[in-house]
């Protein structure tokens, strides 16, 4: 589960140029981490790219927050 | 003077008067390219002018499933894709009260929808790379209008709408999307014109004269190139003058 996390801040870090604090689980990569729908789908393939599963539209636009990313690839690579 | 060495392309509708010439242009300038069709022959004959590397890719446009799988092929063949055309279009002209629905139906879907779900199907690639030029081939009579092309204006007015959001959409990707606007260009639709039709379209063109595949495919390899960086959501008009907007 850490693992994933991290590997999933990482990510977020990265692409969306934030400080790894603010990248809580409640974290709204839209509302808080100032992220355009955008930089969402390309997060989207990212995790996608990193954790080898695919992510269809419509399990990608449940994905709003970092706990939400961390808790579906955690599902999906289990 | 425009350098596409290393980048690949892939032009639909590359066996007809235009798209061949815009396919030998690029090509010429060093790009890869993909040439699509729905005549195969065609296109082998074109891969074989072409000196460059190219891979001919057939598809039926108004086959939306084929159409999707366009794109995977491209880049498969090409090990990614820099550039889209979306030259391909056809007509099924009729005046508007004629007009039938299969007629509406087939000319929207193979101009303005394959359009749409390749350049879909290109934004993954290219929004990855940070790079990349769609270039859609529209016409004057998108802009402009003209009687009994309903249909054909509707789709090519469509294009270059649809370019215009697409373009505001994932400019800040370095992707451009652009659309050209040709006029009359000599072809083997002009080439079906009597004089008397013939005499008439040159009355409305201040330059005397229809235009060439070549003046089409220059600014297509314009809009391709690095040096158009900052072109985006724009309509190129191509038409001797006879259209000035």
């Amino acid at each position: 589960m850490s693992d994933i996390a991290d590997r999933v801040r990482k990510i977020v870090v990265e692409h969306l140029n934030v400080e790894a604090d603010k990248v809580t689980d409640k974290a709204s990569f839209i509302d808080d981490l100032g992220a355009d729908s955008l930089d969402q789908v390309e997060l989207v393939m990212a995790f996608e790219e990193e954790f080898s599963v695919e992510i269809p539209d419509d399990a990608a636009e449940t994905i709003q927050t970092f706990g939400n990313a961390v808790e579906f690839l955690t599902k999906a690579t289990s | 003077m425009f350098d596409l060495s290393g980048k690949r392309a892939l032009i639909t509708g590359a066996s007809g008067g235009i798209g061949w010439e815009i396919a030998k242009t690029l090509s010429a300038s060093g790009a890869e390219v993909s040439l699509s069709g729905t005549r195969t022959e065609a296109l082998e004959m074109l891969a074989g002018e072409i000196e460059g590397t190219s891979h001919v890719l057939p598809c039926n446009l108004s086959d939306m499933e084929a159409v999707d799988r366009l794109v995977p092929e491209a880049v498969q063949a090409m090990g990614g894709i820099d550039i889209l055309v979306n030259n391909a279009g056809m007509t099924r002209d009729n005046i508007f009260m004629r007009m039938k629905d299969e007629e509406w139906d087939k000319v929207i879907a193979v101009n303005l929808t394959a359009a749409f779900h390749l350049s879909r199907a290109v934004l993954r690639p290219m929004m990855k790379q940070r790079f990349g030029r769609i270039i859609g081939i529209s016409s004057v009579v998108g802009v402009a209008g003209n009687a009994g092309q309903g249909n054909y204006a509707a789709s090519k007015a469509g294009l270059i709408g649809m370019s215009k959001a697409l373009a505001q959409e994932v400019a800040s990707r370095n992707i451009t999307v652009n659309t050209i606007a040709p006029g009359f260009i000599a072809s083997a639709m002009t080439d079906q014109l009597n004089e008397k039709q013939r005499e008439a379209i040159l009355a409305q063109i201040p330059a005397n004269r229809l235009g060439t595949p070549d003046e089409v495919a220059a600014s297509t390899l314009y809009l391709a190139s690095d040096e158009a960086a900052y072109v985006t959501g724009q309509t190129l008009n191509i038409n001797g003058g006879m259209v000035m907007i």
